[in-house]
């Protein structure tokens, strides 16, 4: 696969090397019918929603009403925590997540996620951090082809010229903006299908949380990329789509209200509880 | 609520910039008060010990009485009151330090001036066959080998029970029943005796050997690990316990199984802190003598063999050398011997110490830029 990752593609050929891609990259996900579970507690009830393919997907809410949860359970991170558990259907390329049978953990490989407060492994360089994904998975490679795969990956993230020359630094020394891109360098490095992103910029100032959307704008050439936000304007900026969550009471589940493209669902949503909502008289 | 500004609660540089409070007294005592009140009060001791004609003792104690009271009184006419307080908590903390400093220093001291006599090639490298009985001019060669045969031993058990046991509880076993139960019985286990370790590893060899006084440097690791295992588990937990949850879901998130995610995450993030405690927990029982005592008995020569016999450790040596001691010819040569093992056995915990901090700091991760 030829992605000329870095350099800004002609708009003409852009659309074609899409067409091209589509075939093994950035996968559609439809969900139908998903309940998600702490123990005996329903988190968030009755989820329906189809993904689109190579676009972004923003999740809004107040705090406490699921978003994050959902967005856990489209890669199965969810169940990490113990006694959670999903219920319903989350189809990615025809193959349900939740399906018996299928194992978490190839899950996790074709869906990659980018958590709120940047994480990149203490113990690794920049270079080991960008090849985690890989490293850890005891994945033989020659070093020319190591050496791709970082360069790639660091230009896909708008983070190489800032660190080229000390790839064998440790990732924890960079700032929080760079730490985030890293995540996401390390994210792309692996080839996911789906990115998923929780609340990637809450962690950062404007201008690391510019520089992030900005490439967000750019992966979502190639990836579906799904993201939770605190932040309306963001939503606004960076998506395609958004799914606007909310909680009926104090207490109950977390439901998905509206679904609608971006542009509609913040000029003339249809529910009046999302108008309340993005125009700040919540309740 | 006062209407008086809260000038004293604010620190110099603050205060300051405020309008001097006229209720409380503005100077400041010079740098050197306290050597000047220090050098007043030793003289002061020094004097009226000598009016007395008391000891040294009571000189010390009359300077620090004088010290005590004098600085914060001086502190407490020039400047103020909170001031004058600061300066009477810094005697009285400082006082503390050197309390406990005292037996610190005093035995290493001791045991350094000591020991260092009874210190040479020959006493390191030759044990006491034949000597023993006559002269006792030998050396530690065998309690050497022997603390070192019993330890690696004890080590050799307990490190890999204790590690695998601590990743259970805290990757797999966290919050279960199991682990609350396992948990709570390690922590009995840390209040076990030692000598009742020496006594379950005498009655588990009785049985499996069926001798009735079973003599041999397994026996010793198996005790000493059972010392060890409790130590091992609470600190590696501990350190287990440190690394973020953010890490362990960064590398579930790139698929990356949770077996590897332990092997390749987890544990390489924490390793400073498990080798620093394994090391501790080492040094720890390699000062152990009343369960040796018990399972490898003491012994004259030295013997390579684990699996058969008696044999010395450095605190056995010392114990069963200090019995001999009372001996009216070769008596100050057996305590010359006591004092330099003493002083073998310290300097070789203590070196486990340095290295377990040396290898704390290079495993450490770093955050260099």
């Amino acid at each position: 696969m030829s992605l000329a990752l870095g350099t800004v593609p002609d708009p003409d050929t852009e659309a074609d090397q899409a067409v091209d891609k589509e075939a093994d990259m950035a996968k559609s996900i439809d969900v139908s019918d998903v309940n998600i579970y702490y123990g005996d507690f329903l988190a968030v009830e009755g989820v329906n929603m189809t993904i689109k393919a190579r676009s972004v997907t923003a999740f809004i809410g107040p705090s406490g009403c699921g978003k994050s949860t959902f967005l856990r359970s489209l890669n199965r991170m969810h169940e990490v925590i113990p006694g959670a558990r999903v219920e319903g259907k989350i189809v990615v390329d025809g193959q349900d997540l939740y399906e018996p049978g299928v194992d978490p953990v190839t899950v996790r490989r074709q869906i990659g996620m980018v958590f709120q407060r940047p994480n990149p492994f203490p113990t690794m360089s920049i270079y080991e951090n960008v090849l985690a994904g890989m490293r850890l998975n005891a994945k033989k490679m020659s070093k020319s082809d190591a050496d791709g795969i970082v360069e790639r990956s660091l230009r896909g993230a708008n983070l190489w010229n800032e660190v080229k020359d000390r790839l064998d630094k440790p990732g924890a020394g960079l700032s929080g903006g760079q730490q985030q891109r890293l995540c996401i360098a390390r994210a792309i490095a692996v080839q996911p299908d789906v990115l998923l992103m929780d609340e990637p910029c809450s962690a950062l100032d404007p201008i690391s949380t510019s520089a992030i959307e900005d490439l967000i704008h750019e992966l979502k050439t190639e990836f579906t990329i799904v993201i939770v936000t605190h932040n309306m304007q963001q939503a606004a900026r960076v998506s395609d789509e958004t799914g606007f969550f909310n909680l009926k009471a104090t207490g109950e589940p977390g439901h998905l209200v509206e679904f609608n493209p971006t542009s509609k669902m913040f000029a003339n949503p249809d529910d009046p509880a999302t108008e309340a909502y993005i125009s700040g008289r919540f309740g | 609520m006062t209407t008086t500004p809260p000038t004293q609660d604010l620190d110099h540089s603050a205060a300051d910039l405020l309008p001097p409070d006229p209720t409380q007294p503005q100077g400041q005592l010079p740098r050197t008060a306290p050597l000047i009140v220090g050098v007043a009060a030793v003289a002061a001791g020094a004097l009226v010990g000598l009016i007395l004609g008391s000891g040294l003792a009571v000189m010390v104690v009359l300077a620090w009485a004088v010290y005590a009271v004098a600085y914060p009184t001086w502190s407490a006419a020039v400047e103020n009151r909170r001031k004058a307080t600061d300066r009477l908590v810094t005697v009285l903390v400082w006082t503390a330090f050197g309390l406990a400093m005292i037996p610190l220093v005093s035995l290493i001291l001791t045991v350094v001036i000591k020991g260092s006599r009874a210190i040479s090639w020959h006493f390191l490298t030759s044990d006491q066959t034949g000597r023993a009985l006559i002269e006792g001019t030998g050396g530690i060669f065998h309690a050497l080998v022997g603390s070192m045969m019993v330890t690696v031993i004890a080590a050799v058990i307990a490190i890999p029970i204790g590690v695998l046991t601590a990743v259970w509880l805290v990757e797999y076993g966290k919050g279960s029943r199991l682990a609350s139960v396992i948990t709570f019985l390690v922590d009995v286990m840390t209040g076990i005796p030692s000598i009742v370790a020496g006594l379950f590893a005498l009655a588990f060899f009785q049985i499996v050997l069926s001798d009735p006084l079973p003599r041999l440097a397994i026996g010793g690791g198996v005790a000493l690990s059972l010392l060890m295992i409790p130590t091992v588990i609470r600190s590696v937990e501990e350190m287990l316990k440190l690394v973020p949850d953010d890490l362990r879901e960064a590398s579930y998130a790139l698929g990356v199984p949770k077996w590897r995610t332990i092997v390749k995450v987890v544990l390489p993030t924490a390793v400073a802190g498990i080798v620093t405690g394994v090391t501790l927990s080492i040094a720890r029982v390699a000062g152990e003598t009343a369960p040796l005592l018990l399972i490898v008995g003491t012994a004259y020569t030295t013997n390579w063999n684990p699996f058969d016999g008696a044999l010395a450790t450095l605190p056995t040596f010392i114990y069963s050398a200090l019995a001999r001691t009372g001996n009216p010819q070769y008596g100050a040569a057996w305590s010359d011997q006591v004092w330099g093992a003493a002083l073998v056995l310290i300097v070789i915990v203590m070196t486990l110490n340095v290295v377990a901090r040396v290898i704390g700091a290079v495993f450490a991760p770093k955050a260099g830029r």
